[in-house]
C-alpha cells in the first residue's frame, strides 16, 4: 500500500515543479537551474542501482491500489527496457538542465515557467514507462503532450511558437485519445488494464474480432507521439522551443515514447503480419522522408528535427522487423533487428543531443541557425567543431563511432529480412535494404551539411548579428559528455551490451524465443566483408559524391514542390482552417454568453430528468390519510409569505424589494418557531437583521431596478420554466412525505436523541449535532464563512484601475 | 400542514428561478435569497413538522421533533448569509465597474 | 450624522444588554437555544447597532481590531480541538466532557464541544463584522 521509493521518483519531480517558482522569486542572484538540477541527478544515481537486478534478468514490480474497482492502479513494474528509458530521462535531463543554465539568461526569461513545465515533463515521462498498468500510463502520456506543447509554446509571444505548440497538441493529443480507445479495447478483450497480464493473454487478443482495430488504435497513438508519416509535421515546428527542450523532449525522450509503447506492447500484438507491415511500413517510410526533406533544410534544427523523425522511423522499422522474424522463427533476423533498434536508440540519443546543443551554442553565439548565413565557424569555436564532427560523423555512420555500429547493424538486419520466407516478403523482402541504403546516403548528406557549412566555407561576419566566440565552458560540458559516450560506446560497446541491451531487448519479448532462456549479444565492429559493409563504404562513396554535387540536384526540391514546406502541411492547415470557424459557429448555438440562457439549461434538464424519473419508477403520490388540522394563524402566515414572494418580482423600486425580501425571512423565522426549532428561529432572526443592514449599507451603491423590455417569449420561457420548477419541487416534496410514511422509515435522528446526553454531554440536541456529532461539518463551513468573507475584502479593496474591464481596452 | 408547507415551498422556489432568470443582477441576488428560505423550509418539511416538543432534552417531553434537519438548516443559514454577503458586494462592484446591472450588456463573448 | 443624545444612551445601554445576552447564549448553547452561531450573529448585531447609532470612525477609535485576525484565530481553536483529541489516540474531532466542582460556581459541566463553539464564535463575529465594515468603509 505504501508508496516505494519508484514511485516518489515519478511523484517527486511533479512536486518540485511546485516549489521552483519560489526558487525563482526567492534567491534570484542564483540561476533556478542549479536547484533544479539536483533531483534529475538524484533520481539517476537512484536508477544505477538497479542495473545489477535488471540485467540479471529480473523485474522490479511495486503495486499501489488506486481504482481497484475499474482495474486502475498506480503500479510500477521495472524491467529492462523501462530502465533504459528511465536512465536516458534522467540522465539526458541532468544534462540538458546543465545547459540550459547557461543557454537561458536568469535575468530575461521567466524561468520558473521553465523548469515547472520542464520537471513535469520529467516526470510524467518517467510515468510513462515506469508505469505497468495502461491507464495511468495513458494519463502520464497526455501529461507529456502538454508539458511538450507549453514547452514548445514558451516564447508565447512568438506566432511560430503558438502555431508550433498548438500543431503539436492536436496531433499528439489526438493519437493520444485514439490509444485511449485502443486501451479500451485491449480491456474489454483481456479485462484487465495490467501490462503483464494482458500479455499473459495474447491468444485471447489475437483471436478477437476487435484485434485489428485495437492495433491500429494503440498505432495511431505511438505514430504521432513518434512523428512518423504523415504525423511528422509537428516535430520541425516543435523547434521553436528552447533549444535544451528539443534536445530533450523532441530527440532524446518523448518523441521516443511511441517507441517505447511499440515495443511495450510487441509481444501483444507482433504475432500478426498486418502488425509488421504497418509498424515496419510506416517506419521505413518515415526514414525515407525525414531524410530526403532533411537535406533540403537550411535551418540547422529544422535540419535536425527531420533528422529525428528518419532516425525515429528507422528505430521503428527494425521493431517490426524483429518481431516478424521472432514470430515466425527467424531467429537471426530477430535478434539482430531487436538488438539494432535498442542499441540505436541509445546511440541516437547522445549523438542527437550533442548536435542539438551544438546548434543551440551556435544561435546563441551568432544569432542565426540559418546555414546560409554561417560558414567559417571553425576557427572561432574549435571545440564546438570536434563535438559537431563526432556527433555528425556518429549520425552519418562513419567508424570509430557508435552510430557507426548500430548503422552496421541496422543494414544487416535489412539484408537479413530478404530471408524471411512467410508475410510476403520472398517477393517485396528486396524493398528494405534499398530504402535503407537511400536513406542512409540522404542521412550522410545532411549529416555533412549540419557540420561543414556551419563550420567551414567563408565567413560572412556581414549577416551575423553577434562576433562569435566560443561558448562558456558550461555550456559545452553537456555535450563533450554525450560525445564522449559516442566515442565510448564506439570502442566499446559492450559495456551496455550485456547491463542495459539484453534486458531491455528481453523485456520486449519476454517469452523469447522458444526454447531461448537467455540470449547473448555481443556488438563488435567487424563482421568480415559482410553485405552491410559493402552498404556501408557505397554510402559513403556515393555520399561523398552527392553532397559535392549538391547545387546541381537541390533543384529536384523546386521541382517536386518541396521546397516550401512539407505537403503534409497543407493538409493539416486545411482542416484546421476549416474545422476552427465550424467548431465556433457550434460553440456559439448554446454558448450565448447570456447567464440566463446557461440556467434555463439547468432547470430544463432538471425537470425533464426528475420527472422522467419519478413517471419511470411510478413515484407520484400524496398523502392524505391523517391529514392534521392546520391552525388558522399557520394559514395567515403562509399566506403572508406567498403574498410578499410573489409581489417581489413586480417591484420597480429597489428598497420596496428589499424590504419585501427581508419581510419573507423574517416570517420564516416565525415558522420556525412555530415549528418547534428555537435555535433556527433565532439564527434566523438575526441573520435576516444582519443581512437587511447589509443590504441597506450597500444601497447606496446599488443599481435601480429597471424596467425589463424584453420580448414576450423571453419572460413567458421564464414564467413556465418557474412554475415548472415551483410544481416540480412541490410535488417531490408531497412524493418523498408519501414514500416516508408508507414505507415507515425509521428516522436517523433517534440516534441523536437517544445519545445526546450520554455521550456529548449537551440536552440542546441541535447544538450536540453541531459541535459533537458532525463538527466536522461546522468546521468546514466556518471555513467557507472565512474565505466568503476574504472575498468580499479583496472584491472591495483590490482596485485594478479599470483594468478588470474588458470593455475598457 | 405538510402539504401546505410543500405548497409554500413550490411558490417560494417559483418566485425564485424567475428572480434568478432575469436581466437584473440586483433581482439575481433577492432570488438566492429566496431560494435559500425555499431550501431550508423543504429541508425542516421533509424531517416531519410539528410532532413533539423542540429538541432540547432538558424538558422531558416524551417526543421531540427531528433535531437533523435543523442542525443542517442552521448551517445552511448561516452559508447563505455569507453567500449573500459575497453576491451583494459582487453586484454593486460590477455595477460600479460596468456601469451596467443588465446581463445583457454583460455577455463575455466567443471572440473576445 | 446628528449628535442624537437619547439614541446614544439608548444604544450604549442596549449594546451592554445585547452583549451580555450573546455571551448568555455562547455559554448555554450545548443544553438550550444558543451555541456558538446564534451568540456571534447577535454580538455582530449589538456592533452593527453600535456603527448605525454612532458613526464608523468613533467605533473605529474605540474597537480597534482588526477582523481578519479573528477568523484565523477561531479556525485555530476550532481546528486546535480536533486535532488535540487526535494527540490522544481518538478520531479527530471527538469531543470530551466532565463534571468538576468548582468553588462558588458548584457543578460545572466543562466539554471541549465549548472550546470548539468558542472558535466558532470567534469566527463568525470576525466574518461579519468584516463584511460590515469593508462594505461601510468603501464610500468612494
Amino acid at each position: 500500500m505504501l508508496l516505494s521509493l519508484l514511485h516518489i521518483a515519478i511523484i517527486a519531480p511533479f512536486l518540485f515543479a511546485l516549489v521552483i517558482p519560489f526558487f525563482y522569486k526567492k534567491i534570484p542572484s542564483i540561476h533556478t537551474g542549479w536547484f533544479v538540477l539536483i533531483l534529475p541527478t538524484v533520481i539517476f544515481i537512484y536508477l544505477l542501482t538497479f542495473i545489477p537486478t535488471i540485467s540479471r534478468g529480473e523485474t522490479v514490480t511495486q503495486l499501489l491500489p488506486w481504482v481497484p474497482s475499474l482495474g486502475i492502479n498506480f503500479d510500477i513494474h521495472l524491467d529492462g527496457l523501462a530502465l533504459l528509458f528511465s536512465l536516458l530521462i534522467s540522465g539526458i535531463g541532468v544534462l540538458v538542465i546543465l545547459y540550459s543554465i547557461y543557454y537561458l539568461d536568469k535575468n530575461k526569461e521567466s524561468l520558473h515557467n521553465f523548469y515547472f513545465y520542464l520537471m513535469m515533463f520529467m516526470g510524467a515521462m518517467l510515468g510513462v514507462v515506469l508505469s505497468g498498468n495502461l491507464m495511468v500510463l495513458y494519463v502520464f502520456w497526455e501529461l507529456t503532450s502538454l508539458s511538450s506543447a507549453l514547452l514548445i509554446g514558451y516564447w508565447y509571444d512568438r506566432e511560430k511558437s503558438r502555431y508550433g505548440s498548438l500543431k503539436s497538441m492536436l496531433v499528439t493529443v489526438s493519437g493520444g485519445f485514439s490509444m485511449l480507445a485502443g486501451f479500451s479495447l485491449l480491456y474489454v478483450i483481456t479485462g484487465t488494464f495490467t501490462i503483464t497480464e494482458i500479455i499473459a493473454q495474447v491468444d485471447t487478443v489475437a483471436a478477437s474480432g476487435l484485434f485489428i482495430p485495437t492495433m491500429i488504435l494503440v498505432l495511431l497513438g505511438a505514430f504521432t507521439k513518434s512523428a512518423q508519416f504523415p504525423f511528422h509535421i509537428w516535430l520541425p515546428d516543435a523547434m521553436e522551443a528552447p533549444t535544451p527542450v528539443s534536445a530533450y523532449l523532441h530527440s532524446a525522450t518523448m518523441v521516443k515514447a511511441g517507441i517505447y509503447l511499440v515495443a511495450r506492447l510487441s509481444p501483444v500484438f507482433s504475432g500478426s503480419s498486418e502488425w509488421f507491415w504497418i509498424v515496419s511500413g510506416f517506419g521505413l517510410f518515415t526514414l525515407l522522408w525525414g531524410s530526403f526533406n532533411a537535406v533540403r533544410q537550411t535551418d540547422l534544427k529544422s535540419i535536425l528535427a527531420y533528422s529525428t523523425i528518419s532516425q525515429l522511423g528507422m528505430i521503428m522499422s527494425m521493431l517490426g522487423l524483429g518481431s516478424a522474424a521472432a514470430f515466425y522463427g527467424y531467429e537471426a533476423g530477430y535478434t539482430a533487428a531487436t538488438v539494432a533498434a535498442v542499441f540505436h536508440l541509445i546511440n541516437h540519443s547522445t549523438f542527437k543531443g550533442s548536435l542539438f546543443m551544438v546548434a543551440g551554442i551556435v544561435d546563441h553565439e551568432t544569432g542565426t541557425r540559418d546555414i546560409r548565413k554561417l560558414g567559417g565557424l571553425m576557427t572561432f569555436m574549435p571545440i564546438t567543431f570536434t563535438i559537431s564532427i563526432i556527433g555528425a560523423f556518429s549520425m552519418a555512420g562513419i567508424y570509430p563511432f557508435n552510430g557507426f555500429l548500430s548503422k552496421e547493424m541496422f543494414l544487416e538486419s535489412m539484408v537479413e529480412a530478404t530471408h524471411i520466407t512467410s508475410l510476403n516478403m520472398a517477393s517485396l523482402g528486396f524493398i528494405f535494404p534499398l530504402v535503407a541504403w537511400i536513406a542512409s546516403v540522404f542521412t550522410f548528406i545532411y549529416s555533412m551539411i549540419l557540420v561543414f557549412k556551419t563550420f567551414t566555407g567563408n565567413y560572412q561576419p556581414e549577416k551575423l548579428d553577434k562576433k562569435p566566440h566560443e561558448a562558456p565552458i558550461g555550456m559545452l560540458i553537456p555535450p563533450i559528455i554525450l560525445v564522449g559516450l559516442v566515442v565510448i560506446f564506439g570502442f566499446f560497446p559492450n559495456i551496455l551490451a550485456h547491463s542495459i541491451i539484453e534486458p531491455a531487448v528481453q523485456s520486449i519479448y519476454p517469452y523469447g524465443l522458444t526454447g531461448v532462456e537467455h540470449f547473448d549479444v555481443h556488438i563488435s565492429p567487424w563482421h568480415g566483408f559482410t553485405p552491410a559493409l559493402f552498404m556501408t563504404v557505397s554510402i559513403v562513396a556515393v555520399g561523398v559524391l552527392m553532397y559535392l554535387t549538391l547545387t546541381k540536384w537541390q533543384k529536384i526540391y523546386t521541382f517536386l514542390r518541396l521546397h516550401q514546406k512539407d505537403p503534409v502541411n497543407y493538409i493539416y492547415d486545411g482542416i484546421v482552417k476549416r474545422v476552427v470557424p465550424v467548431a465556433k459557429r457550434v460553440t456559439k448555438v448554446p454558448e450565448t454568453g447570456l447567464l440566463r440562457d446557461y440556467l434555463a439549461y439547468m432547470y430544463i434538464f432538471l425537470i425533464v430528468a426528475v420527472v422522467f424519473t419519478l413517471y419511470h419508477f411510478g413515484g407520484f403520490a400524496i398523502e392524505t390519510a391523517n391529514v392534521a388540522e392546520i391552525p388558522i394563524y399557520v394559514w395567515v402566515i403562509v399566506a403572508v409569505i406567498a403574498a410578499a414572494a410573489l409581489l417581489i418580482p413586480f417591484l420597480k423600486n429597489r428598497v420596496t424589494a428589499i424590504i419585501a425580501t427581508s419581510f419573507v425571512g423574517f416570517l420564516v423565522a416565525l415558522l420556525f418557531v412555530m415549528f418547534r426549532a428555537p435555535d433556527l428561529a433565532l439564527t434566523q432572526l438575526l441573520v435576516e437583521t444582519v443581512t437587511t443592514a447589509l443590504f441597506l449599507l450597500c444601497f447606496y451603491h446599488l443599481p435601480e431596478l429597471r424596467n425589463e423590455k424584453s420580448k414576450p417569449t423571453f419572460k413567458w420561457t421564464n414564467v413556465i420554466i418557474s412554475i415548472g420548477v415551483g410544481v416540480l419541487v412541490t410535488t417531490m416534496a408531497l412524493s418523498s412525505l408519501a414514500l416516508k410514511s408508507k414505507k415507515g422509515f425509521e428516522s436517523i435522528a433517534n440516534y441523536f436523541l437517544e445519545n445526546a446526553h450520554d455521550f456529548a454531554g449537551g440536552d440542546n440536541v441541535v447544538n450536540v449535532i453541531l459541535v459533537d456529532f458532525r463538527g466536522m461539518d461546522t468546521m468546514f463551513e466556518i471555513l467557507v464563512l472565512g474565505i466568503a468573507a476574504l472575498g468580499i475584502v479583496a472584491l472591495i479593496k483590490l482596485k485594478l484601475n479599470g483594468k478588470e474591464d474588458i470593455n475598457e481596452k | 400542514m405538510e402539504i401546505l408547507i410543500a405548497l409554500l415551498i413550490g411558490v417560494l422556489f417559483s418566485v425564485a428561478t424567475y428572480l434568478l432568470l432575469t436581466k437584473s443582477l440586483l433581482r439575481i441576488v433577492l432570488g438566492t435569497v429566496l431560494l435559500s428560505h425555499g431550501a431550508h423550509l423543504l429541508i425542516l418539511t421533509m424531517g416531519g413538522l410539528g410532532q413533539g416538543a423542540a429538541p432540547l432534552l432538558g424538558q422531558e417531553a416524551g417526543s421531540y421533533t427531528d433535531p437533523l434537519p435543523q442542525a443542517l438548516i442552521l448551517t445552511a443559514i448561516v452559508i447563505s448569509f455569507g453567500m449573500t454577503a459575497l453576491l451583494l458586494v459582487l453586484t454593486y462592484r460590477t455595477y460600479k465597474a460596468h456601469q451596467t446591472d443588465d446581463l445583457d450588456q454583460l455577455r463575455g463573448r466567443l471572440d473576445e | 450624522m446628528k449628535n442624537n443624545v437619547s439614541l446614544h444612551t439608548m444604544t450604549r445601554i442596549a449594546v451592554f444588554i445585547i452583549l451580555s445576552f450573546a455571551i448568555y447564549l455562547l455559554l448555554a448553547g450545548h443544553n438550550n437555544p444558543g451555541g456558538g452561531f446564534i451568540g456571534a450573529l447577535m454580538t455582530a448585531s449589538a456592533v452593527v447597532l453600535l456603527y448605525i447609532s454612532f458613526d464608523l470612525k468613533t467605533i473605529k477609535n474605540v474597537l480597534e481590531f482588526y477582523f481578519p485576525y479573528f477568523i484565523g484565530t477561531g479556525l485555530i481553536i476550532a481546528i486546535g480541538t480536533g486535532i488535540s483529541s487526535m494527540i490522544f489516540g481518538y478520531p479527530f474531532l471527538t469531543q470530551f466532557f466532565t463534571h468538576a466542582h468548582l468553588p462558588i460556581l458548584g457543578d460545572v459541566e466543562l466539554t471541549t464541544a465549548l472550546v470548539f463553539d468558542i472558535g466558532v464564535y470567534i469566527v463568525v463575529v470576525g466574518v461579519t463584522l468584516l463584511i460590515i465594515t469593508t462594505i461601510a468603509e468603501d464610500d468612494v
